[in-house]
């Protein structure tokens, strides 16, 4: 005879009066992308979502748009930078972090991501001009560990807002990370608090902080800088959240609904000033910089 | 103990939740609810009460003792409305230039998609950088699971403190063990790679005390009481321009 445990063991789960019972039902799981093909020479890639086979310098051309489905490739943070911003100088180039904690395996790790994308860890920063206004700005790169903060990433930001707020400059965020780096900890975490800090003076000081959002911004990073600035603008379909997707299925033991932490339900809902196609992105924060920086006269 | 050993003695049923802290410590409390905003999360317990007759604000993030209590304090599992209530005690605590008080105790945010709708993420930000830059002395004591941004969301203090046995960490061992091993049996391994003791936190300096628990006797709840009373007396010499400066200095470090 079969037991089914599941059936047998199936506990109603208490009633969390905070969470509701009014909230919209699941609908759809998330979709595996489609397995990878090789293109030779790089001349055309393949979508990862519709799986069409793209010109690359189309591609690129669209800003990692897809031209067929309209999918946004993530950008790393170069690319990124080259992409919305003028005259980029690198600051800090040389900070990079250990292995505080002695985590197992680790060094191996961080060698073999800054050997293979030229990287000393996951933000690039320096100053730049956008829509001809000077600010300073991070971009977040999701090949290094998509975008986890460490010490070096922190560090990086804090430097970067301390800059700023000498320098009198605005920043401008491209904020991409899975959130704190695992593997450093304690040490990581804190990189929350220090970020934070470095915000909280550079805003007490009078200046503008535009952070945008993109896929994916959640844990750490959502629950420090990302959601510390004047404007938060996202981008188009990114997901953003505190908690993962799996993490919030096994928690609550049920299918998680359509559009969930996507940018557009967090402007519904009130947590994102405002959302952005990848094209027109570099001209909105041109606006919001222009304005910030203009004169307030009768 | 080992760290293992360590981190199921963090979670031991029957140890003194944030509500017994307080009723020890804190003297004539006050409970006070709500964020103004939304709802009053009874994750997170704040009001206002004495320390050895110095008025303080008191924020706990309140596990519950029994099953009732458990399910009444969600587990200690805080909605965005526990960070924003929180953030508005210390708030009103600053403006009265009362030292702010927070127990921590939870094994992390809540997950799920109300939190998520009305923004865990923000509220946590938002309550790291209000308590950072807070005009008024701030201490933050861990009396058992220091869960991710969590608990830190309440820790951003002048100092952080811990007793013996509780635990600090970036994520659970679990969630440490599932992802980097793809084997939840590895927990044990995951509890020493992840430093998360109260001897290892002070050595990576992100906690400045560690207290002697005593078998949390009435010695144990009136010698803590004692020391946070000396420390408010302290702080309380300082500017509070000061004291921000001394606090950004603190995280700075890392």
């Amino acid at each position: 005879m079969k037991f089914d445990f599941k059936k047998l063991f199936n506990f109603k789960k208490p009633q969390n009066v905070l969470e509701g019972t009014d909230e919209a039902a699941p609908q759809q799981a998330a979709k595996e992308p489609p397995a990878e093909a090789a293109i030779p020479d790089k001349l055309a890639e393949k979508c990862e979502q519709c799986g069409q086979i793209v010109l690359s310098d189309e591609m690129k051309e669209n800003l990692g748009v897809c031209p067929k489905c309209g999918h946004y490739k993530k950008l790393d943070a170069r690319t990124r930078i080259q992409s919305c911003a003028e005259h980029f100088s690198e600051l800090f180039g040389d900070v990079a972090g250990g292995n505080p904690l002695g985590f197992p395996g680790y060094d191996e790790k961080l060698a073999q991501l800054r050997e293979k994308t030229g990287e000393q860890d996951a933000v690039v920063c320096g100053t730049a001009e956008i829509g001809g206004v000077q600010c300073a700005l991070f971009s977040m790169d999701y090949r290094f560990q998509m975008g986890s903060m460490g010490h070096a990433v922190g560090e990086k930001i804090t430097q970067l807002f301390e800059y700023a707020t000498e320098k009198k400059l605005p920043v401008v965020g491209f904020v991409l990370s899975g959130g704190a780096r695992m593997q450093e900890g304690i040490v990581s975490l804190m990189q929350m608090a220090k970020t934070s800090a470095a915000v909280a003076k550079h805003s007490e000081a009078g200046l503008l902080y535009i952070a945008v959002l993109t896929d994916p911004t959640t844990g750490g990073v959502s629950a420090s800088f990302a959601f510390e600035a004047d404007i938060i603008v996202a981008e188009k379909g990114a997901l953003i959240g505190f908690a993962g997707l799996r993490v919030i299925e096994q928690t609550i033991r049920q299918k998680l609904p359509e559009g969930f932490q996507r940018a557009e339900l967090l402007q519904e809902k009130g947590f994102v000033d405002l959302i952005a196609e990848r094209k027109e992105l570099k001209e909105k924060l041109a606006a919001l910089l222009r304005l910030h920086t203009a004169e307030v006269t009768a | 103990m080992n760290a293992y050993e360590i981190v199921l003695k963090s979670r031991e049923k029957g140890r003194p939740t944030a509500a017994k802290y307080i009723e020890k410590i804190v003297d004539g409390f006050i409970e006070l609810h709500g964020d103004r905003r939304f709802a009053d999360d009874a994750a997170i317990v704040g009001g206002v009460g004495y320390v050895c007759g110095m008025p303080v604000t008191v924020i706990g993030i309140e596990k519950g003792e029994d099953t009732n209590a458990k399910v009444a304090h969600n587990f200690g599992c805080a909605h965005p409305e526990g960070y924003r209530k929180a953030m508005r005690l210390m708030k009103e605590a600053e403006k009265f230039h009362r030292p702010v008080l927070c127990f921590v105790d939870t094994s992390g945010a809540y997950c799920g998609i109300g939190a998520e709708e009305r923004g865990q993420a923000e509220a946590i930000a938002s309550s790291i950088m209000e308590m950072i830059r807070l005009k008024t002395p701030a201490l933050s004591v861990l009396i058992g699971e220091g869960g991710s941004g969590g608990a830190l969301g309440l820790s951003a203090a002048d100092e952080v403190w811990i007793t013996e046995t509780s635990t600090y960490s970036v994520i659970s061992p679990e969630g440490c063990a599932s992802i980097l091993w793809k084997d939840s049996a590895k927990v044990a391994e995951a509890c020493d790679c992840l430093k998360l003791t109260a001897s290892d936190l002070i050595g990576l300096g992100a906690v400045d005390r560690v207290v002697e628990e005593k078998g949390f006797s009435e010695e144990f709840f009136a010698s803590l009481k004692a020391e946070i009373a000396a420390f408010f007396a302290a702080k309380a010499k300082i500017p509070a321009e000061e004291l921000v400066e001394e606090r950004y200095r603190r995280f700075r470090k890392f």
